[in-house]
Formats: C-alpha cells, sequence, structure tokens
C-alpha cells in the first residue's frame, strides 16, 4: 500500500516542524521525515488542529527547507518491539541496535506511554533488594516496587555507584530472575565507554538491558528514552516474572530537554523555565515502579539527577522528592575525603524501609540498629563543629568516642569501595562500630539485641577490610 | 454531533457541538474518552479530557451528554475507592487488569445489590428536599436515604421495609416523580443547606499538638504546608484514623500510588476507634495518582467535597483530607496553559485563589434542609516548591484556612513527630473554642495552654543562649526552664504514631501531661530555692514518670496521674531531703 504524503510543511523552528492539511495524523503519532535528499528523520505528533500539525523532531532540523520536505506516517503512537531476547543488549536512545547485533524480533509492539497502574492492583512492596551497598542496605533499604533517587552533584561519583548497584543488585531467594534496564539520557561518550566497558567487564551485561541516549543525540529522543526502558521493564517484569531494577541516569539532562521543548512550543513557563506539567511528566515516569497483584515480576527504579548548583531547592530534586519514596543523597564534602560511595546518611531516607527489614526479611535487629548508628552519627557530626569552635579538649572521654564513631562510621562502614557487603556483613560491620560505647549509650537499641549482638560481631578491621 | 478541531495534550477543542453547555460532560473521539467543557467561544468549545489523549484525530466525533459532571450518591459508597470522577476502581481493574484502561464506562455504585430500607415517612406526608425518607444500614452505620434536594411534594406511595436496589422506585410523590435511594449531583454546586452554624466545637483529631496548641473546629479548615518527607501524608492519615468523625472521605491527589495502597492495606486493617469495625467502613478513597489523568486529578477534589456534603446532609461530622492541594492547583495550571490562558503568578491561573477559596468555604457546620446538624472539616496538604511558604498556593489557601499546621523538614530530620512547627503554626479558632473547652475539659484549661505556650518560647529563647555559650554557662533556674521546656517538647509535643496507645491521645490526657509538666516546673523551682541541683532535677524517677505518660493507657491514666501527684509533693530535693 502506498503510504500518503504530505508535503505542506510551512515553519520550521528549532527541533519543531508545522506542517498543513494533516489533520488526519492522531495525537502522539510516530512519522518520518524526508528532506528530500533520501534521510529520513523521525518525528512525534504533539499539537494537531485542522489547520496544521505541530511535529516534534527527533534530529537536529538543518537541512530541512519547506518546499521539498516530506512527512509519512510510520504509527499511530510511539511504541517499542519488547522480547526477552532484549536482556543482554543495549540500544540507542529510541530502542535501536547499538551493540552491532541484528534487531531483536520482537514479540510484541507496545506503545512506551504506558497507562497508569491501577492503584488497587498494586501491592505493598515489601520485599528486599540488597544493593550490597552498606549504607544503602543499612540505613535507607530499597525494597521491590520502590522508587529511590539518587540526589548527586556535578563532578560526582554517581555513574560509578550506578554502575556497582547495577552489578550487585540481588533479591535475596531461590530461582527469583533478576534484570537490570539501564538508561542513560544526554551522557557524554566518556560515559558511555565507562558504562559499555563496566557492564561488559563485570558480567552485568548478560542480565542487563541498555538504552543509552548520547549528549550529542536529539534532544528531543532524550523524552523518548526513559519511556522505552520501562517499557521494556514492566514487559519483562510484568510479562516474564523478572524483577526489573530501572536505573536512570541523568534525570536533569531529561528535565533540561523537557524545557528546551517547552520553550520551542512558546509554551508558558513554570518555575525556573521548566514547563508546568514537569511534576505530572515526572510522575509518569517515577509512577511506573510497582508490584501488582496476581504479577511475580516487579518494577524498581533509582533514578539518578545531579542537583544544579547542589541546590535540593531546585524544580527538579524538588518535583522528584514529592513523588519518589525517598531519596539517597550524594555528598560533595564526602567525595572530597576519597570516600566511596559518598552517601551522606542523614539527608537520605528510604519511606518503604520500615516494609522491607526486620525478621524473615533482612534481620530481627536492623531497624534499631540504623536507627542507633542514625542517631549516634548525628551527635558525632554535631560534636565536630562544637570542635571547631572550642577545640577537642572541651570534650568529655564519650564526647571524643562519638567523634571516632562519626569518622569511623564513614571511613569504614560508608567508605567500602568496589566491594560487595552482604546485609549480615553490614550489619555486623554496623555493631563492630558501636562496640567502643558502653551498652547503657545504646538506647535506640532493645536489651536483647545488644545482649545479642553488642561487641559479638568481631573487630572494626577484620570485617571493614581494607 | 461535534467534531475535534484541536488536541493538545489533556486540551481538546471541538466545533459544532449542538446543546453544549459550561462543564457539560461530553465523549470525546471513537474511544468515547470521558471530557467536560471548559470554555465555550462561538461556535467552538474547549474540553478537558480525562483520559490520556494520545491517537485521537482531529475529526473524530464528540457528542455531549447535556449533563454536568455529576456523582451518583447512595448506599454503597463506604469502603469504596474511586478515581477522580467516581469510578470504581475495583470495577475498573475487573474489566481492564492491573493498567487503568480509557474509555471504561463503570457505574460508582452497586446496581445489584440489595438494601434494607426502612421507610420513615408515609403516605401524604409532606416531603421537601433534603428530607430524610428512611434509612439503610451499611456496615455498621445508618446511611440516611434523602429526597434529592430539588425534588419534593407530597407522598403518592412509599415502599414497605424491605430490600430494594438503588434503581428500585422507593416513593413516589403526588406529581409524579419517582423517587430511588440513589441520586445525582453535580459536583461543582455546593449541596444547599438551610444556614451556616458557628464553628465553636473542636474537631479532636488525638494529636495532642493539634488539639491543644492549634485547634480545627468541626466545620473549619485547616492546611498542612511542608516539604517533601516532612510527613504531611502521615499526619493527614493518622487524623483520618483518629478524628472525631463520623465518615472519612480522603482524597489522594496526584500522589504516590504506592501511598495509597498503604492505605489500602492499613485502612481495612485498622479498627475504628468509635464501632471496633475495619476503620475502612466508614471511609471512602478518592484515589487519582500523579500518573493518572491530569483533568481528573482537577476534579478529584470537588468528587471528594460533593462527597462530603452528602453524608453531612444526613446529619453527620465528615472529615475530608485533600492530599495534596498544590499537586491539584497544578493540574489547574497545566490545563490553563494548554488553553493558553494568561497566567498569573508562578504560571498559576488568575482564578487559582478565587478556586480555592470556593472549594474552601463548602466547609462548615450547618443545619440541613432536613433541620439536622451536620459538619464537613477540610484538611488540606499542602506541597511548596522547594519548601518556599511564599509560593502562590500556600499564600492562596493560608488567606482562607482558619487553621495552619506548618510540617517542617529539621523537625523531622531530628525526628521529632509529628514535625510541626509551633513556632510558625496557628489557629483562628482558639476564642471560639474556648468555651467548650472550659466546659468540657476543665475551667483552667485556657490558662494552663498558655503556660505550657510559654515554657516552649522561654525553652526556645534559651536554646539560642546554648548554642553560643553552652548549657554550663545557665543558672540553675534558667536550667530548669530549659529542661521543662525540653521535656515539654519530647514528652507532650512529640507523639508516636506507631505506638498503640500513643497513636491517639484524649482531652483528659493531654491536659493531665500538661498538669504535670507544669507541677513539676513549680516543684522543681521550689526545690532549687530549697538549695536542691539540677541534677536532683534530672534524676528525680518524676522526670522518668513523666516521660512515660504518654504511653499510659487511657483507662489506667487517672491512677497514675493521682500517683504522680503524691510522688511530686516531694520531688527533687535529692540530697536537701536527706
Amino acid at each position: 500500500m502506498l503510504k500518503k504524503e504530505y508535503n505542506a510543511v510551512t515553519y520550521v523552528s528549532g527541533p519543531l516542524l508545522f506542517l498543513e492539511g494533516a489533520a488526519d495524523l492522531a495525537y502522539g503519532a510516530i512519522v518520518n521525515i524526508d528532506d528530500g535528499t533520501g534521510r529520513i528523520r523521525g518525528g512525534q505528533v504533539i499539537e494537531v488542529s485542522d489547520q496544521y500539525t505541530v511535529l516534534q523532531v527527533f534530529e537536529e532540523t538543518s537541512g530541512l527547507n519547506l518546499e521539498r520536505t516530506t512527512v509519512s506516517l510510520v504509527e499511530d503512537v510511539a511504541r517499542l518491539g519488547v522480547s526477552k531476547e532484549m536482556v543482554g543488549r543495549a540500544f540507542n536512545g529510541i530502542g535501536k541496535p547499538i551493540d552491532g547485533l541484528p534487531p531483536v524480533v520482537a514479540d510484541k509492539r507496545l506503545p512506551i506511554n504506558g497507562a497508569p497502574i491501577n492503584p488497587v492492583a498494586r501491592e505493598k512492596p515489601e520485599e528486599f533488594i540488597q544493593t550490597g551497598v552498606s549504607a544503602i542496605d543499612v540505613n535507607m533499604t530499597l525494597v521491590r516496587g520502590q522508587k529511590l533517587p539518587i540526589f548527586s552533584g556535578s563532578g560526582l561519583p554517581h555513574n560509578e555507584l550506578a554502575a556497582q548497584i547495577a552489578r550487585q543488585a540481588k533479591v535475596l531467594g531461590e530461582g527469583e530472575g533478576f534484570a537490570v534496564v539501564f538508561a542513560a539520557m544526554g551522557i557524554t561518550q566518556r560515559e558511555v565507554s565507562y558504562f559499555m566497558q563496566e557492564f561488559e567487564r563485570t558480567g552485568a551485561l548478560s542480565r542487563s538491558v541498555l538504552f543509552l541516549n548520547k549528549a550529542d543525540d536529539p534532544t528531543v529522543e532524550r523524552l523518548l528514552t526513559p519511556r522505552m526502558a520501562l517499557t521494556a521493564a514492566e514487559y519483562l517484569a510484568f510479562e516474564h516474572d523478572y524483577h526489573v531494577l530501572v536505573i536512570l541516569t541523568d534525570l536533569t539532562n531529561y528535565c533540561e530537554a523537557l524545557r528546551e521543548i517547552g520553550g520551542a512550543r512558546e509554551e508558558i513557563p513554570g518555575r525556573r523555565g521548566y514547563p508546568g506539567y514537569m511534576y505530572t511528566d515526572l510522575a509518569s515516569l517515577y509512577e511506573r515502579a510497582g508490584v501488582v497483584h496476581g504479577k511475580k515480576g516487579s518494577v524498581t527504579q533509582i533514578p539518578i539527577l545531579s542537583m544544579p548548583g547542589d541546590d535540593i531547592t531546585h524544580p527538579i530534586p524538588d518535583l522528584t522528592g514529592y513523588i519518589t519514596e525517598g531519596q539517597i543523597f550524594i555528598a560533595r564534602d564526602l567525595a572530597q575525603q576519597g570516600i566511596f560511595p559518598p552517601i551522606n546518611v542523614q539527608p537520605s531516607l528510604s519511606r518503604l524501609m520500615n516494609n522491607g527489614i526486620g525478621k524473615g526479611k533482612t534481620r530481627a535487629d536492623h531497624k534499631e540498629l540504623a536507627d542507633q548508628l542514625f542517631s549516634s552519627y548525628a551527635r558525632g557530626v554535631n560534636l565536630r563543629r562544637l570542635v571547631a569552635i572550642t577545640g577537642e579538649d572541651a570534650l568529655t572521654e564519650m564526647d571524643k568516642k562519638y567523634l571516632r564513631f562519626a569518622a569511623n562510621f564513614e571511613q569504614k562502614f560508608i567508605n567500602q569501595g568496589q566491594n560487595e557487603r552482604s546485609i549480615e556483613e553490614s550489619l555486623n560491620i554496623g555493631w563492630a562500630l558501636l562496640a567502643d560505647f558502653p551498652a547503657s549509650e545504646l538506647k535506640r537499641i532493645r536489651r536483647e539485641y545488644i545482649e545479642q549482638y553488642h561487641q559479638k560481631t568481631g573487630k572494626l578491621e577484620e570485617l571493614a577490610g581494607a | 454531533m461535534g467534531t475535534i478541531k484541536k488536541i493538545a495534550g489533556p486540551a481538546v477543542i471541538a466545533e459544532n457541538l449542538q446543546g453544549a453547555k459550561m462543564y457539560d460532560i461530553v465523549r470525546v473521539g471513537n474511544e468515547k474518552l470521558v471530557g467536560e467543557i471548559i470554555r465555550l467561544d462561538g461556535n467552538t468549545c474547549f474540553i478537558q479530557v480525562y483520559e490520556d489523549t494520545n491517537g485521537l484525530k482531529v475529526g473524530e466525533p464528540v457528542v455531549t451528554t447535556g449533563l454536568p459532571l455529576a456523582l451518583e450518591l447512595g448506599p454503597g459508597l463506604l469502603n469504596g475507592i474511586f478515581d477522580g470522577i467516581l469510578r470504581p476502581l475495583d470495577k475498573i481493574q475487573a474489566v481492564s487488569g492491573i493498567f487503568i484502561s480509557r474509555g471504561i464506562e463503570v457505574s460508582s455504585l452497586d446496581r445489584t445489590k440489595k438494601w434494607d430500607f426502612t421507610p420513615l415517612k408515609k403516605v401524604g406526608d409532606v416531603v421537601k428536599g433534603g428530607d430524610i425518607l428512611g434509612t439503610v444500614p451499611e456496615f455498621s452505620f445508618t446511611h440516611k436515604i434523602l429526597v434529592p434536594p430539588d425534588k419534593g411534594g407530597t407522598i403518592k406511595s412509599i415502599v414497605p421495609a424491605g430490600q430494594y436496589t438503588i434503581d428500585d422506585t422507593i416513593a413516589e410523590l403526588e406529581d409524579g416523580t419517582k423517587l430511588r435511594m440513589a441520586h445525582f449531583w453535580p459536583v461543582r454546586k455546593p449541596r444547599p443547606i438551610q444556614k451556616k452554624l458557628d464553628p465553636n466545637q473542636p474537631f479532636l483529631t488525638g494529636m495532642r499538638i493539634l488539639d491543644v496548641l492549634f485547634p480545627l473546629a468541626a466545620g473549619g479548615t485547616a492546611a498542612i504546608p511542608g516539604p517533601f518527607g516532612s510527613g504531611k501524608t502521615v499526619t493527614q492519615q493518622s487524623i483520618a484514623k483518629f478524628g472525631d468523625a463520623n465518615i472519612v472521605v480522603y482524597v489522594g491527589c496526584g500522589e504516590r500510588g504506592n501511598e495509597m495502597t498503604d492505605v489500602l492495606v492499613e485502612f481495612p486493617e485498622l479498627e475504628d476507634p468509635q464501632t471496633g469495625r475495619p476503620l475502612m467502613e466508614r471511609t471512602i478513597l478518592v484515589a487519582n495518582t500523579s500518573n493518572m489523568p491530569v483533568a481528573a486529578r482537577e476534579a478529584s477534589l470537588y468528587t471528594g467535597i460533593t462527597l462530603a456534603e452528602y453524608f453531612r446532609d444526613q446529619g453527620y461530622k465528615v472529615s475530608l483530607m485533600a492530599d495534596s492541594t498544590s499537586r491539584w492547583a497544578e493540574a489547574l495550571r497545566e490545563i490553563a496553559s494548554r488553553l493558553e490562558e494568561m497566567p498569573a503568578e508562578e504560571g498559576y491561573p488568575p482564578y487559582l485563589s478565587s478556586r480555592l477559596s470556593s472549594f474552601y468555604e463548602r466547609a462548615g457546620k450547618v443545619v440541613t434542609l432536613a433541620g439536622e446538624q451536620g459538619a464537613v472539616s477540610v484538611i488540606g496538604a499542602v506541597s511548596p516548591a522547594g519548601g518556599d511558604f511564599s509560593e502562590p498556593v500556600t499564600q492562596s489557601t493560608l488567606r482562607i484556612t482558619g487553621g495552619f499546621w506548618a510540617l517542617d523538614a529539621q523537625l523531622a530530620r531530628a525526628r521529632h513527630f509529628p514535625a510541626i512547627n509551633w513556632a510558625r503554626s496557628y489557629s483562628l479558632f482558639l476564642n471560639i473554642l474556648e468555651p467548650w473547652y472550659r466546659e468540657n475539659v476543665a475551667p483552667d484549661y485556657p490558662e494552663v495552654r498558655t503556660q505550657i505556650i510559654t515554657l516552649l518560647q522561654r525553652e526556645a529563647e534559651l536554646q539560642q543562649v546554648v548554642q553560643l555559650v553552652g548549657p554550663d554557662a545557665l543558672q540553675d533556674a534558667e536550667r530548669l526552664s530549659l529542661e521543662i521546656g525540653r521535656i515539654a517538647r519530647e514528652d507532650f509535643l512529640q507523639q508516636n504514631g506507631y505506638d498503640p496507645v500513643d497513636a491517639s491521645c484524649s482531652m483528659a490526657k493531654a491536659y493531665g501531661i500538661m498538669q504535670m509538666i507544669i507541677a513539676a516546673y513549680k516543684q522543681g523551682e521550689i526545690a532549687l530555692s530549697k538549695g536542691a541541683t539540677i541534677t536532683d532535677f534530672l534524676t528525680d524517677p518524676v522526670i522518668e514518670k513523666i516521660g512515660r505518660a504518654r504511653y499510659v493507657p487511657e483507662a489506667d491514666f487517672p491512677a497514675y496521674k493521682a500517683e504522680f501527684d503524691q510522688m511530686i509533693k516531694t520531688a527533687f530535693l535529692g540530697a536537701v531531703k536527706a
């Protein structure tokens, strides 16, 4: 069948192209744009009326002219061909293979916008995911079906942490299929090669699906990349019973793209020029995580964003924080001391943590130990400020213990490098850190756990390793 | 029949729609998506569509139903969970599985279930709108069947007690009007009442900091603003559980899906302190999560308040929790911007403030059309961008609501819960409620309350000094004030929502704890003047007794308090005593 072509292009500006006489194109339809030389660009209908249709072009628009450009319909909505064979493969931001292998044979073609999960179909997320990172597993535990973002800043090692989590993450229990869907938006060539090498070197690739949108790829493709990734994740989770961990990096680039498109469409901007619908748009990504009744698989998300100017009140982290269930906070001062991963537990939080820890999930003493570590660390950090003013001589012996504790907590517990630690090991290190204190000082922990673990889990040096 | 002319996100423009009226519900496109007319302009009308518009085409048909967005109100609402336009989510799941697909038509109420109807009126009785025709038991709740507010006349026939569905005619008026157990009411139109009353009774929440320091009146309105992670949702859920209302309507407006699941899992398990039955049986949930269509989010707030008014009209006390009104305002902004309306502050439409006022003004303590008293109390969460209270939604809300409960991220980080900042919060209901407190709690209650506030303020001042020079530089009298303030903070203001006893506190117990703290302060001053030291004060078992007070069950509290009253007489004297 001959495809209908539209050629009344009247206006091109930035990534947008205005077309007349194309009112029969559906809102959201995917089109091909031919510039007359045979070069084909992709595009999507973002506004349609009886007079003109607005297309968002998926590549740069240089070289497009009004006379010779023609547009033809590809699909009614943006779709991704999905298949179980996607695991172990790498794609670009719009789902084309970039690993030199042939395209996957699609089992289904699913609309990438997805549909909202019915709240009554959701199950309470309460199964522990072990990331192998002590600070996360003990202090801000990730559970299946959660969305827990990493709040970072430019120049901080969030990508290394992401790769480490992708490599180490597992669900405890026998025979549970686990997969990682990794979507990168607007990352540099250097980062692309880092991720590709890391995934290949560590063998993580064999259980991963990669979607990589590079910094020099068209901006608008960035809006599709996370949706492609989440569509693949939902398919693997709800049709093939995988527990899928979706890592999205870097949401800041995604939001920049959203703003760029909004600007090109001459929309009325909201805060700091970002579109007024950014909350809804981000929610349509983040809410695609969860556990549902009657399905074995689950979708868990770790979105990563770099806070512009390390400012947590910036619209991107702010809106994210209102949607996601906690945050993992990467701290510049810890990173500067060479601590890896430089996670500051104080502003970090996992809202679903209490559902996923305790007896039968991690260990009975987990919650109280985590509370104790948090409060002792907070006290140690407060004392540092005091020391800066008055000097260490003014401190009591107990105060000095807290100072030592805070230093050890950062150097031994948080600073684990690329080593993987089981939850059992992490908890034992936590107890070893507290060994310096008398039992009476551990006010957040009940007696039975103190009797069982206090000063009984081994020496800190041996547990925490080099 | 009209046709689609333009599509932009949730906004659709149609033309040639015959008989289009403002706020009428229309069916858009071949998939019959639900939409609402929000502007008429010559031959074109602007429609906000309650479902995802991807795949719609210009030229597809638009059909008007000729009716505004209306809810069917009757037995079967309780224990339900609905989307923003009152479609039951469990029935949607039965049709479309775990994901919500589009164009689904399901009835809000169960059409086949038979209810036990008992008539209260007889043939020949003259009834007017809002009168009670009869009753239906729904769980342990008595659902009163109302004459629709816009109907009335002489009863020509009425059915005997028995089992009927909501479609059965239960009564007929002389003019031929047939009445059912359910009727429709448009969401954007407040249900009529006889008159509003002064809100002179408190809406007790079981949270000490609210009930004592910043009380809300039954029929009043309060706003809970707070940055993320400061415990808005936990606070609202706690009020829903323990608040003194017959019916709870909980609107999850643009919030997290997993949070609604929490409510869904938790409420059926929670025992209603009033009846001993599951809390869910007197609760209605309206869930429009952040990724569900934005126009339905805009409607969900009106759906919630209309449900609340319906139960108020039966003579009940209803509390409406809206979490969060900021998401509602953002929906308003999003649609306004798609319609290319002129924006005001931060891109919000200029009518943000008036829309918010007209929503909150639907709260109130009223005399219903049937002559009974009912009340709707509204508690709206606000999520200020960047935690900045100067943003337009918080500011517009503050101008309207009578209570302001400011959540504070710093308190939350210090694990002080509920993280309500007592220096920034306020309540405008204090004066109007004072007589009630004097009569029902204690004649000297307002004075005791003032003393506690003074202690808290004194502590805040001293804290500033301590941060500069350290606690050791203070004199013993000041140390005493500091410690008493700390006790008031930790043992009175803080409340452990996860503890079965402390989660909710009666006014009698709250008053008792306040008296204990004040007595300790007075005895402390006496002891110090006799030469006791601050260490004597801090190590005295009386202090621990105050600390444990909030965990003492209500029934045991009077005895506990009496013990304390004995102990305090000789407390803190330490070395001096010997």
